[in-house]
């Protein structure tokens, strides 16, 4: 008895709150006019320091908030532009690069930008050596030599590599979120136990660079806020602030962009996609991404190194069939190791399905009723693709077995040469030609105990005369010699390895009628939130 | 009734004169002990099986940080400084000498310490489920109630068609299509997120976070408009929640009454002309509130637990997606810290319905 007057107060105070909730309130459905509101799914993030950051939403913030020496611009594709240096140069014997640093920068605390700096940022990358510090290593920087490799003097800042390279190979990996410039006065006030800042920037504290915002907040797995850089050095941003919502759930998604309760949605699905279609309020933004998806076979197996079984392999998949039925823009056919937006890469599809050419091939071959199992990651759009790939390659006489894993299990497999055939995905890891050309078709030591570890090796492929052919591109100084060696390089794998490159990843980003200037990074880039207007 | 008549209880004091009786403190002591080296075992066996199933399943938690592009020697560095190469009792042992004295680690995947992820979350989970099961109880009790004292009628059809569609309707389909119907076509509601976007930005830095609870939080602060945004948005996921709960709820309620109301002293108050009214919700429900008790117990647990694919649907941050992404890519300090919330709240809910026990129940009062 004494506590039902009280669960009666309760019920009233419960009823009150569900009418109020009921009732239309004041909902501010549209996003404040100063500040652009995107919702993706962020979970992939690990780190926002430059030094760490290495998955796409990750780097995406990095790309807002630090420049590079030299830089990408969204409004001039394919275009190196100056970031914080002004000019460069590269000695005679092409080990030598000098950096003049623009005067009067200054970073988002008010400190003077130097060209110590950015000796400093490149130095720290290679002493923290996380994941992407290799983008650096490839100039024959270790933790030993690198204070003598990257030197400041004045407003110069000179580089020195241990061997020449195409000076654009070094150009493309300055550009990458890892090559960023952070204010090293602040880091060192905020360091701790010498970890120059490290714990500082990785767990989203702040920001210390340039670019045209600002870490205002980060909450891992909810969202993050970014504000205008007032001192922003080399893009000036037009919205004066950024908030990103963690929407893991792409209908979700589409409903909040339908509501116009987000400006811009980077989850969309291909039926979210089409369901949209014919709504005057969003639209829908289409452009390709860096990954590729391809097929690729052990070649421990003998059967693999069989020129022609593996030709009758690339004529029995239906590349533009998936394309059209399951993938709808999600993946678009492409048939070459250099995604679309490289130097080099190859737009042509020489291989379609016909199965009656496959039957023939293989019959050539010589291989009796072959037999692959596949491994293939759990994941919807995957398993749909193998199912494809299951169905054409059975209708040519060759039998799949799929092994269908979770993700980290099956990338184990793949690194240890444990698989038959496996159905994979890779991502550029830096917008230069050698990031691809260096792993599908460069292994100098095919055994087991070398671990060499590119996508060639993980394969027990031995490229050949492939390996002198990717040492030599790199080494190219000649732009459009370069290109065109790429261009050879890519006709003889597609033809004689054991992969088969079938798609790259295409953008499918929602946004409101209203907006404009988003840029998604394309195939070689991070996302750029400064360009958008509404 | 027997128990007004029965012989008198018998108590130490009144059996003997020279028998020593145990001080009060005593007994409380020792009871409490008893309390406390229980509760240290269940956390410990809680940790010990969340930590073997999670070293058992084959995802490795330092390739999932640094992807395929890691190098064997960068991989070796992070598994040292994670503590990885360590044979694994003696990594557990680690943990929990970390644990006792209040350090949950800090998460592998985000590097930001358990404890404030965990300070982050759960008030968003608290809040939810709170909210929840509220509304489970005031709208399944009822419910129930009208079931039992109806059985068979197009009342108790109902009621029951209503819990059978709670039972068995997916949870993430009836959060996309409550989404759909009043946030996409009729508008009475907030979306997806705990605010809409300007007032999460205001809220991030002109409210003072006391409790992480945004309801409570912006009432304190006396910002109404922004708390009655947070109602808009919290009402429907807390409402599928509540429809979840009061299925079971209700199910429970109606065959706790309709055992009551088959008893004697439900007869005898009946003939002695009581109102209908008051036999069933004082004299009844009185002895259905005991039962009821740990029903509303468990099914609060549950949701504290964390409503993974109603979290997920409605982008709330809170503890059910935490646990899970955690686990996915095998980041242990954060499912162990998530493990220990989860299973205190079982504990602390556990010892909440006890005293409410005593509440309700004088046999459980001595």
């Amino acid at each position: 008895m004494s506590f039902e007057p009280a669960l009666r107060r309760v019920g009233a105070a419960a009823m009150a709150a569900l009418l109020l909730g009921a009732a239309p309130t004041a909902l501010l459905a549209e996003t404040p006019a100063d500040t652009l509101v995107i919702a993706d799914a962020i979970d992939d993030i690990v780190s926002l320091d430059p030094a760490e950051a290495y998955e796409f939403s990750g780097l995406d913030v990095v790309n807002n908030l630090y420049n590079g020496l030299i830089e990408l611009d969204p409004t001039k594709p394919g275009e190196l532009v100056p970031g914080l240096a002004e000019s460069w140069t590269v000695s005679e014997d092409g080990l030598t690069y000098s950096f003049k640093i623009k005067a009067g920068l200054m970073f988002a605390s008010g400190n003077p930008v130097t060209a110590d700096d950015a000796a400093y940022s490149l130095q720290r990358v290679v002493k923290l050596d996380k994941t992407p510090a290799f983008i650096l290593n490839q100039f024959g920087w270790t933790k030993d030599n690198v204070d003598q490799m990257v030197t400041a003097s004045g407003d110069t800042l000179t580089l020195k590599t241990d061997k020449k390279y195409a000076p654009t190979f070094l150009y493309n990996c300055l550009t990458a979120g890892v090559a960023s410039i952070v204010d090293k006065k602040l880091l060192e006030e905020n360091a701790t136990d010498g970890d120059m800042g490290y714990a500082y920037l990785a767990t989203g504290t702040a920001s210390a660079g340039t670019g045209a915002y600002v870490l205002k907040s980060y909450k891992p797995k909810e969202g993050y806020l970014l504000e205008a850089n007032a001192n922003a050095a080399v893009f000036k941003p037009v919205l004066a602030k950024v908030l990103m919502r963690h929407v893991p759930e792409a209908a979700t998604e589409r409903l909040m962009l339908e509501k116009g309760d987000i400006d811009i949605s980077r989850e969309l699905t291909p039926v979210d996609v089409e369901g949209m279609a014919g709504n005057a309020e969003v639209k829908i933004q289409q452009d390709v991404g860096g990954q590729i998806f391809y097929l690729s076979f052990n070649q421990k197996n003998e059967n693999y190194k069989n020129e022609k079984f593996l030709d009758a392999m690339r004529w029995s998949i239906d590349y533009q069939g998936m394309a059209d039925t399951i993938l709808k823009g999600a993946m678009v056919p492409h048939q070459a190791f250099l995604p679309k937006g490289y130097l080099g890469a190859l737009e042509d599809l020489p291989y379609k399905l016909d199965v009656e050419k496959a039957k023939g091939l293989l019959a050539e071959s010589g291989i009796k009723d072959p037999t692959i199992t596949l491994d293939v990651r759990n994941a919807s759009d995957r398993m749909e693709m193998a199912q494809s790939i299951q169905n054409t390659f059975g209708q040519v006489g060759i039998k799949v077995e799929l092994n269908i894993g979770d993700g980290a299990e099956q990338l184990k497999r793949y690194r240890a040469r444990q698989h038959d055939g496996t159905l994979q995905s890779w991502g550029p890891d830096y917008p230069d030609p050698q990031t691809n050309a260096g792993s599908f078709a460069w292994n100098n030591d095919n055994t087991d105990e070398a671990k060499v570890g590119t996508l060639a090796w993980r394969n027990a492929y031995d490229p050949g005369p492939l390996n002198a052919a990717v040492d030599a591109a790199v080494q190219e100084g000649d732009a459009a010699k370069r290109k065109a060696m790429y261009e050879e390089m890519q006709k003889t794998h597609r033809e004689t390895s054991p992969f088969i490159v079938m798609f790259q990843i295409g953008y499918q980003t929602g946004t409101l009628a209203n907006l404009s200037g988003f840029y998604t990074g394309g195939a070689t880039d991070s996302a750029a939130y400064w360009t958008v207007t509404k | 009734m027997g128990r007004r008549f029965g012989p008198a209880p018998r108590t130490p004091m009144a059996d003997t004169s020279d028998y020593t009786a145990p001080s009060r403190v005593g007994i409380l002591a020792r009871q409490s002990a008893g309390v406390l080296i229980s509760l240290a075992f269940t956390f410990l066996g809680l940790l010990l099986v969340t930590f073997i199933i999670a070293r058992v399943v084959p995802i490795d938690p330092v390739l999932s940080i640094l992807g395929d592009r890691a190098t064997e020697a960068q991989i070796a560095a992070e598994r040292t400084r994670l503590g990885l190469d360590k044979p694994m009792i003696e990594q557990f042992g680690i943990y929990l000498w970390q644990a006792v004295h209040g350090d949950l680690g800090v998460s592998i995947r985000t590097k930001q310490p358990v404890i404030s992820e965990i300070a982050q979350y759960f008030p968003a989970t608290l809040e939810l489920a709170t909210l929840g099961t509220l509304v489970g109880v005031l709208l399944g009790v009822p419910a129930g109630v009208l079931a039992a004292t109806k059985p068979g009628s197009w009342a108790d059809q109902i009621v029951r068609l209503i819990g059978l569609m709670g039972y068995s309707m997916p949870v993430f389909w009836l959060g996309l299509m409550g989404l759909l119907l009043f946030y996409g076509v009729l508008d009475w509601v907030g979306g997806p997120g705990r605010l809409d976007a300007a007032y999460d930005m205001m809220f991030q830095f002109e409210v003072t976070a006391h409790t992480g609870m945004i309801l409570i939080d912006t009432a304190l602060a006396g910002r109404w408009d922004m708390f009655s945004n947070a109602i808009s948005h919290i009402i429907l996921p807390a409402s599928l929640l509540g429809y979840l709960s009061m299925a079971y709820i209700s199910r429970m309620t109606r065959s706790f009454m309709m055992n009551e109301l088959g008893q004697e002293y439900i007869t005898t108050a009946r003939v002695k002309g009581m109102p209908e009214r008051r036999v069933i919700w004082v004299h009844a429900m009185k002895n259905v509130m005991v039962p009821l008790i740990t029903v509303v117990a468990l099914s609060y647990a549950y949701l504290l637990e964390g409503a993974v694919l109603t979290e997920t649907i409605f982008g709330w941050p809170g503890l059910g997606a935490y646990i899970t992404d955690a686990l996915l890519v095998g980041d242990m300090p954060s499912v162990l810290g998530g493990t220990i919330v989860v299973g205190a709240c079982y504990i602390g809910l556990n010892m909440v319905s006890d005293l409410l026990y005593k509440l309700v129940d004088p046999r459980a009062r001595t």
